[in-house]
């Protein structure tokens, strides 16, 4: 029997949802926080206590000013409301200072900005294609919803090991609902704060320059779908340009009136870093790492290479971040800048030629994303979260990307297990996983009506068990653990990497074999 | 085929409450010499590993009554015991004898409230699945909604994941008991609940409506025949349960009677807190009219804080049937406890916790939308024609004072002729809401048409 209760009104239970993960998220006020605890209260003081001319020369902590300047302003603005918790968080020598109520303003400032999150998530909701008369479990806006506010990769790094992604993730969903319900410049706008409040979205930019410039520069499209180029509108391209322009005029310009651009740009990308993060991300070049490892040990083995000429520590050293590649030729940023270009520039053209409005849009975004993410320099596991959470956006429209969305989401969330390696964070980090997959599942597999995961992609998600047993359990107990500390993180960070790289080819394959009905290329 | 995605979706969330919980301080953390209940269990554990079983409730030069002395039944002790082998695999400074006391890590805080977290998963959470689904009425999602509803009543989690305490046991192993009532399994209802006894010596309490629903069961059965043999098998089965806990100290009645006295202490004063010097101490039962009502329940306002848990858990069963009096009063409950909490440094999950339950349960089981003959007011419904919406601005008001109180209790400073201010304010409002409900529950009990009895007997 169907109650008549406040669960079928319409919008009770989305107010009910960002509640309870709110909750949820304040009772994890006392957990675990990682070191960029520390550089988010080193920014505040920096921001509140210097004038901006040092902001990005300040170093007296090691965790410098990598954000740009937006992000900087955001956090002075934080830095005023921290001075009602405790003045002594803003003094830039009190490092690795965490009082109570600094840790409580922190972590109630990620909660607060959620609410852009949250926001962003309703308007995405207004833009799915709903089905009404579906029971309100099982249907889509309430699936989405849930997929992106309980999302457990974005609650375990916002408000466990502590970062601000969500209210990030909030302007760019925000900004991709906007395209969707045609408000272009709203959203270029939207996008161009983004990219100064956090520049590795600079990883999906390609997706958004080509998609203004062809579905809202150009103003019509032949009926094939191809660009009508007499439809060119100088007008729009010079408002959009203009809107870009002067958002980055606005971030940047203090600093070039000081002439730091340089010190800026130095500090934003720090090439200096290794191919790899400390931790592999689960992308190509872990694969690549682990083939040259092999390799070089077949080739002591077998005689051909002599171990006194490798480089030291190759057999025993473990994810380090300056990889010296033995066998197989090392890797420098200008590769892996050419590797990502070429894993994206099919989707971009395939949605300059057949674009297919909001929803190509947002597949070309989640490939952008995916893409960098796997061929990228020192990238960081953490940026998986911008190719999931575009992702289910997709998934509760379409089978395959719901199919997708499963093995990405479940894979990429696992993959940022080790990020919280404390005993009491375990509990936590095992029940919120299994939470967001049994739903994920189930809902999907409810709304699809049917296996979505073939037997073979189950196994694979199903050894993702023994693994965590292995990783959280067994290796700790083992004598290995002192003297091969890295190796659950190696198997971790391969065996997801295996499964990015499936749903990567996958995503691709979902976009080029588009059926013809739907091939007529549209902008709306 | 959903209920059980939806069912590990809730045990889920009930468990990540609890462990979320459990981040906070516990009861006397770093307040030596006497700390408080956490290292009473620890030392228990201590106790029960080190010394014989004969000499667990003696004062001895190796035990010394006066530090934490056992004052529970035995199973407690050997639920110590089987902890304390764990904890000596573990890391056997935990639990050495004298030298341990006041032992204080961060590793042995997470073996400790992983012990909680085990006897949950194993005894309590079962059980109120298994009453929800079982033993209440409703569509399959309601019974989900009513069993989350029941996982995060905020009193449980702050007292067990907070405080420190194996509520969750002697709860447990009692709702078994009334599921096995409910469902007609006596033998193994009286069972569960007599383990509870054994558990928690508290649990008396919940012992005479079980005893009047059972013997009544006999008598109804005809007491020459079918319903003496029910008896008889019953009561062999309780007293055999009482034996074999009881089994090592029968080999001498001193030992049983030290036992006793550890439980009762007639010594000690009856009051020990505010809360029962000045204001409640009533002990009222309510009687079971019917054979077969389900909705057995014993409100008594007893000494100490945390004795509360034992009517808020038949209320919590009533989470179904009254929503918004069930919710009310847990509330309360957990509110009138707010002294002992902010003493362990648990306002944030207090605070948390409680406004998360209100939520929770005025949305999923859409308390405030209920019309007033589901309050079962009845006759006196009428008596309040016009006023119709009474019920739910006075729950508005009193949730709005607790509010101001915790805060009040929480952030300011009590005047200096006055400085129990608070935590009497705390004991009186909430003994006059545990009045009002004593009252209405009992109204309620005692007006229940005949038709719905009839009902129940059927399902």
């Amino acid at each position: 029997a169907v109650m008549a209760s406040p669960m079928n009104s319409d919008s009770g239970w989305f107010l009910a949802l960002a509640l309870g993960v709110s909750f949820i998220k304040c009772l994890l006020i006392n957990a675990y926080h990682s070191t960029d605890f520390e550089v988010h209260r080193n920014w505040l003081a920096v921001t509140h206590s210097m004038p901006v001319s040092k902001w990005y020369y300040e170093a007296t902590s090691e965790w410098t000013l990598d954000y740009p300047p937006f992000f900087a302003w955001f956090e002075y603005g934080l830095s005023h409301v921290a001075a009602y918790f405790d003045k002594e968080m803003l003094v830039v020598r009190n490092l690795n200072y965490a009082s109570p109520a600094t840790v409580l303003f922190q972590r109630l400032s990620v909660i607060v900005t959620d609410v852009v999150f949250i926001y962003a998530i309703k308007e995405c909701c207004k833009c799915l294609r709903e089905d009404k008369g579906k029971e309100l479990l099982w249907k889509p806006s309430f699936i989405l919803a849930t997929l992106l506010l309980w999302n457990f990769g974005l609650i375990i790094v916002d408000h466990i090991h502590f970062q601000y992604n969500g209210f990030l993730f909030g302007v760019l969903l925000l900004s991709v609902a906007r395209h969707f319900q045609s408000r272009h410049l709203e959203g270029a706008l939207l996008f161009s704060v983004l990219l100064n409040l956090k520049h590795i979205y600079l990883y999906i930019a390609p997706a958004y320059g080509v998609f203004l410039l062809r579905c809202f520069c150009f103003t019509q499209s032949k009926t094939d779908g191809s660009v009508h180029w007499k439809s060119f509108s100088p007008f729009r391209f010079v408002v959009l340009g203009s809107i870009v322009l002067t958002t980055f005029a606005l971030s940047f310009g203090p600093f070039i009136a000081l002439g730091q651009i340089p010190q800026v740009l130095s500090r934003l990308f720090p090439f200096k870093r290794g191919l790899c993060h400390a931790y592999w991300a689960p992308n190509v070049w872990a694969l690549y790492n682990i083939v040259d490892k092999v390799l070089s040990m077949l080739g002591v083995k077998l005689g051909m290479l002599d171990i006194n000429k490798l480089p030291k520590a190759t057999m025993t050293g473990g994810l380090v971040q300056e990889f010296q590649h033995t066998v197989l030729p090392s890797v420098s940023p200008l590769v892996t800048l050419i590797c990502t270009l070429l894993s994206i520039l099919p989707a971009l053209f395939h949605m300059w030629y057949r674009p297919s409005g909001g929803r190509g849009f947002l597949r070309c975004i989640v490939i952008c994303a995916l893409g960098s993410f796997m061929f990228g320099w020192h990238v960081h596991e953490k940026a998986i979260l911008m190719a999931i959470l575009p992702l289910s956006w997709l998934a509760v429209e379409h089978r395959e990307d719901a199919r997708t969305f499963l093995i990405l989401s479940t894979t990429g969330h696992f993959s940022l297990f080790p990020l919280l390696f404390t005993a009491q964070e375990l509990p936590i980090k095992i029940l919120l996983m299994l939470l967001f997959t049994i739903f994920s599942f189930t809902s999907l597999k409810k709304l699809f009506r049917g296996r979505l995961v073939s037997s073979v992609e189950a196994t694979y998600l199903l050894g993702l068990i023994p693994l965590a047993v292995i990783c959280e359990l067994v290796y700790p107990l083992t004598p290995w653990h002192h003297t091969l500390p890295f190796i659950p993180l190696l198997l971790t960070s391969i065996y997801c990497a295996l499964g990015v790289t499936y749903s990567f080819i996958r995503l691709y394959i979902s976009l080029l074999t588009v059926p013809s009905t739907t091939s007529k290329g549209k902008c709306q | 085929m959903d209920n059980w995605s939806l069912v590990s979706m809730c045990v889920l969330l009930g468990l990540t409450t609890r462990w979320a919980v459990s981040f906070n301080s516990y009861s006397g953390a770093s307040k030596p010499p006497m700390f408080g209940d956490y290292e009473a269990q620890r030392h228990w554990q201590e106790v029960a590993y080190n010394l014989p079983v004969h000499e667990w409730y003696l004062n001895t030069t190796d035990n010394n009554l006066s530090y934490w002395g056992l004052d529970y039944p035995p199973l407690t002790a050997y639920h110590s015991l089987l902890c304390a082998y764990v904890a000596k695999l573990i890391n056997p400074a935990w639990v050495e004898l004298h030298t341990s006391r006041g032992y204080e890590s961060s590793s042995h805080k997470l073996f400790m409230r992983t012990t909680v977290l085990i006897a949950d998963i194993l005894l309590y959470i079962p059980a109120v699945f298994l009453y929800c689904f079982y033993l209440s009425n409703g569509s399959s999602k309601k019974k989900v909604a009513t069993a989350l509803c029941i996982l995060l009543y905020p009193g449980l989690i702050l007292i067990d994941y907070g405080h420190f305490q194996y509520n969750n046991v002697s709860l447990g192993l009692a709702l078994w008991g009334v599921v096995g009532l409910g469902s007609g399994w006596d033998l193994l209802g009286s069972l569960a609940f007599t383990l509870a006894l054994n558990y928690k010596q508290m649990e008396l309490y919940h012992s005479l409506p079980f005893f009047c629903y059972l013997l009544g069961k006999c008598i109804k059965q005809g007491l020459v025949g079918r319903g003496l043999f029910l008896l008889l098998k019953i009561s062999l089965s309780v007293l055999a349960t009482f034996a074999l806990c009881w089994l090592p100290f029968l080999s001498e009645p001193q030992q049983v009677l030290q036992v006793l006295h550890r439980l009762f202490p007639v010594a000690r004063g009856l009051f020990e807190d505010k809360v029962a010097n000045t204001w409640c101490s009533l002990n009222v039962l309510i009687k079971i009219k019917t054979l077969l009502s389900r909705d057995a329940q014993l409100l008594l306002s007893v000494t100490g804080f945390k004795s509360i848990l034992l009517p808020a858990l038949p209320v919590c069963l009533l989470m179904n049937e009254l929503p918004l009096m069930a919710t009310w009063f847990l509330l309360v409950s957990t509110f009138s406890m707010l002294p002992l909490l902010l003493k362990d440094g648990l306002l944030l999950p207090y605070a948390v916790t409680s406004l998360a339950f209100l939520f929770l349960c005025v949305y999923l089981l859409s308390a405030l939308h209920r019309s007033s003959q589901e309050l079962h007011l009845g006759s006196c419904y009428n008596l309040t024609r016009g006023s119709l919406f009474l019920p739910f601005v006075q729950f508005g008001i009193s949730m709005a004072a607790m509010a101001v109180l915790s805060t009040a209790s929480a952030a300011l400073e009590p005047p200096a002729r006055l400085p129990d201010l608070f935590p009497v304010l705390v004991s009186i409002f909430s003994c006059m809401h545990f009045l009002a409900s004593l009252l209405y529950f009992n109204f309620v009990q005692l007006t229940e048409p005949p038709s719905r009895r009839g009902q129940k007997k059927t399902n």
